[in-house]
């Protein structure tokens, strides 16, 4: 056991907090939020030459060869800033997917591309009806030829509309609820049958709705087993919970900082806020929650790769549901504190209030890891 | 950063868990498990025979009887005694006054004590609260008067655990009414054989008889009991309270009282399935789990940035209430899991005959309950370390 970083890991965490607080004003964020692309290329750019994009994957595709902490540290930063460039779709679910199961082809054809900036993926697992069960999977994928036809209809594919490639999760067989039966394929959005609508989501990020109308993919395209790629996408989303805590670790602390300077400034009946006892309590139970999500956060990177999957389900689970009870108390309390400020589009605290709360949304929220952290034991 | 235990420590882990099993006597583990009165034979056996082993005092810098063992070492070593049932290792000499004695006492004071301690010879207990000065502590008035080469002391404190072992008590006491109230505060050692000192147990709700009120009538104290310069205990008290708090958030005990929740709820029927299969009460058992996870991993956090030189900061406050609220969550359904079995008083039935009423395990959880209530209260309650939060971390 040791939780201390690598000189390595240290330098890492300095320059993510450096890039972010020079590169991600709020005022700047807000710009990118608003263009058309919702996003920055040239920051994309920047991730690549600074080897963030490829911290987490392995050397033999063009990573550095981290782990999952590298992951937590770029991601930590990026909850401070409220980052939106698509890093947890392409980097975090989709190439980890990839460098976990995909073939040698795919590896060699995307991994290098994405530590590049190159390629942007996006992981298409949701359904309309499916909520946040993953083996809730109504996308058929039919055998046809030497490979599959797939028609279904995908929901809320982060970052879907300007990705290269989609990952999509269809059935080949079972019921549609069954565990069995699901296979993961690779997706060119421009194939034909593919019909794509992307939108903006209320954090600031963007998202897309899929529909597959009898799109033509070759065997080759499949990741991992075909009719057994559940536990791979098990695993990619508590890729992405591990992710989100990091995330949510970064935001919270601004969210705090942010709070507590308000409150020692602001004054009312003569007095700043924060001469108030029960105000007092309400900042230390918010920096209790902080501390607890670090510590959460820290414990989903070091055990997100765990080779016994029913306890790498328990702890992410845990993870989840703990980020997304601190997340939306952090996030609630600090709009309340401070007032009207915290309801105005024009101030920052709103717009991580509305982060952490699709935090907790996304990838399951505190009900449904509460179910599945006791499933597992 | 990693999590995982390397073949040393697992093969520590055997070690100790061996040793518990050959040594602890089987009476005492029993108690320990049903929460029955352990007598103070109970506890002294116990840790003497861990001071025997050399592994009574493991936080101890090893010049005065620590180990030396790693931050991981000591996490296995607190869950396997959580885990085997081993009497609690009575904090106040041990955990408390020592680590004042060590850094403020005279050379005298650790050549006297510091063994007593580690050999369990001296059952501590500790002098804080007054009937008048609970969580505004500073403002106590218990007196301490010199007079030739002695304090005489007289003067009221209560709460005080265990007083009715003890052989010596760490006392703050009242030597100047000048300045701030803090300033006039000195910390003294007195013996609680010495004359003018007595003990009235005071009964708490859950029946038991575990804390004293303890009165100083003229005790007259020889002045080289005192520790460091008179009227600076307050830096010292506060010195030891930094020290409480990381040894209170009970971890490894609540990872074993989830055990026997779990045991528990599994065992009791609940409509056509056990109370452990009902959603509404797994919900519960689970939140606590989780957030029992959340603490370990903030302590596992806090006792690294201790071993690479970071002295526990205020943040240990954070330990203090997260691990007072884990253990009363889970005392709080223990209690709810027997249903109407926590009606019935269940006097401690050592050397009866009777049978229990109801399950065997049921007859203690409500009094454990209600006792519980304490943790939330002592060591400075939780109030006040969300003071502490508020001060001297975020600066209010």
């Amino acid at each position: 056991m040791d939780l201390s970083w690598s000189s390595e890991q240290q330098q890492l965490r300095d320059s993510v907090e450096r890039w972010v607080a020079q590169s991600y004003a709020f005022e700047t964020r807000r710009k990118l939020v608003a263009s058309e692309l919702g996003w920055s290329r040239d920051n994309w750019r920047q991730f690549a030459e600074l080897g963030w994009l490829g911290a987490a994957l392995p050397e033999d595709f063009g990573g550095i060869g981290g782990s999952a902490v590298e992951t937590l540290i770029v991601m930590e930063g990026f909850g401070r800033g409220l980052v939106v460039e698509p890093y947890l779709s392409t980097v975090v679910l989709g190439a980890n997917l990839i460098a976990a199961a995909g073939s040698a082809a795919q590896k060699d054809a995307l991994l290098g591309a994405v530590a590049e900036g190159k390629c942007l993926l996006a992981f298409a697992y949701a359904e309309p009806t499916s909520r946040y069960e993953p083996f809730n999977v109504q996308t058929r994928a039919a055998k046809k030829g030497g490979g599959y036809a797939l028609s279904g209809h995908k929901c809320v594919v982060l970052n879907g509309g300007g990705a290269d490639r989609l990952i999509v999760s269809a059935r080949d067989g079972g019921a549609v609820r069954d565990h069995g039966g699901i296979s993961l394929f690779l997706v060119d959005p421009k194939a034909k049958g593919v019909r794509l609508k992307s939108y903006p989501t209320v954090d600031g990020g963007r998202a897309a709705e899929v529909w597959l109308d009898e799109v033509a993919v070759g065997a080759a395209d499949a990741i991992g087993p075909i009719g057994g790629a559940l536990p791979l996408i098990e695993h990619a989303l508590d890729r992405g919970i591990a992710a989100l805590a990091a995330e949510a670790t970064g935001a919270m602390v601004v969210v705090h900082d942010t709070t507590l300077d308000y409150m020692k400034t602001r004054k009312q009946f003569g007095v700043a806020l924060s001469t108030f006892q029960a105000l007092q309590h309400r900042l230390v139970d918010m920096f209790i929650h902080c501390e607890e999500t670090r510590s959460m956060a820290l414990k989903a990177a070091l055990e997100v790769d765990n080779a016994d999957p029913q306890a790498r389900a328990r702890t992410l689970s845990a993870v989840k549901v703990q980020i997304g009870k601190a997340g939306r108390a952090v996030g609630q309390e600090a709009v309340q504190l401070h007032g009207g400020m915290g309801m105005t589009d024009e101030y920052k605290i709103g717009h991580y209030f509305k982060r952490l709360s699709l935090i907790d949304t996304l990838f399951g929220d505190v009900d449904y890891h509460l179910e599945r952290f006791a499933r597992a034991g | 950063m990693d999590l995982s235990y390397s073949p040393e420590d697992i093969a520590f882990r055997k070690e100790v868990r061996a040793f518990i099993d050959e040594t602890l006597s089987p009476a005492t583990r029993e108690k320990v498990k049903g929460d029955r009165h352990l007598a103070k034979q109970d506890f002294v056996d116990w840790q003497k025979a861990l001071y025997r082993k050399g592994w009574i005092a493991p936080h101890w810098p090893v010049e005065y009887g620590g180990t030396g063992w790693t931050p991981t070492q000591r996490h296995i070593f607190e869950e396997e005694l959580a885990y085997g049932h081993c009497p609690r290792i009575i904090p106040f000499g041990l955990k408390m006054v020592a680590p004042v004695i060590m850094k403020f006492g005279s050379q005298a004071q650790k050549d006297r004590y510091l063994p007593r301690i580690l050999s369990s010879e001296d059952w501590w207990c500790q002098g804080y609260s007054e009937p008048g000065s609970g969580s505004d502590l500073a403002s106590l008035q218990t007196k301490a008067v010199r007079d030739g080469d002695h304090y005489v002391v007289n003067g009221m404190k209560t709460w005080t655990t265990m007083a009715q072992h003890a052989d010596m008590i760490f006392c703050l006491v009242r030597t100047s009414s000048a300045g701030k109230q803090q300033e006039g505060i000195s910390f003294l050692l007195i013996d609680m054989h010495s004359p003018g000192v007595s003990v009235r147990p005071i009964k708490t709700i859950d029946g038991s008889a575990e804390i004293n009120e303890t009165r100083f009538d003229d005790v007259r104290v020889p002045i080289e009991n005192l520790v460091g310069e008179e009227n600076k205990g307050w830096t010292y008290a506060k010195y030891l309270l930094g020290h409480e708090r990381t040894g209170i958030a009970g971890v490894a005990h609540s990872k074993e009282q989830i055990k026997r929740l779990k045991q528990i709820a599994g065992a009791e029927r609940a409509g056509d399935r056990s109370l452990l299969e009902t959603p509404r009460f797994r919900d519960k058992i689970s939140n606590v789990e989780i957030n029992l996870m959340a603490l370990e991993m903030t302590e596992l956090r806090t006792v690294y940035a201790e071993s690479a030189g970071r002295a526990p900061g205020p943040e240990a406050s954070i330990l203090k209430i997260r691990g007072t609220e884990v253990q009363q969550a889970i005392t709080e359904l223990l209690f709810e899991a027997v249903g109407h079995y926590a009606f019935p008083v269940d006097d401690d039935r050592e050397g009866s005959n009777e049978p229990p009423i109801g399950p065997d395990y049921a007859g203690r959880l409500a009094p454990h309950y209600f006792n519980w209530r304490k943790s939330s209260i002592y060591g400075g309650s939780n109030e006040i370390q969300k003071n502490i939060i508020a001060k001297l971390v975020l600066g209010l």
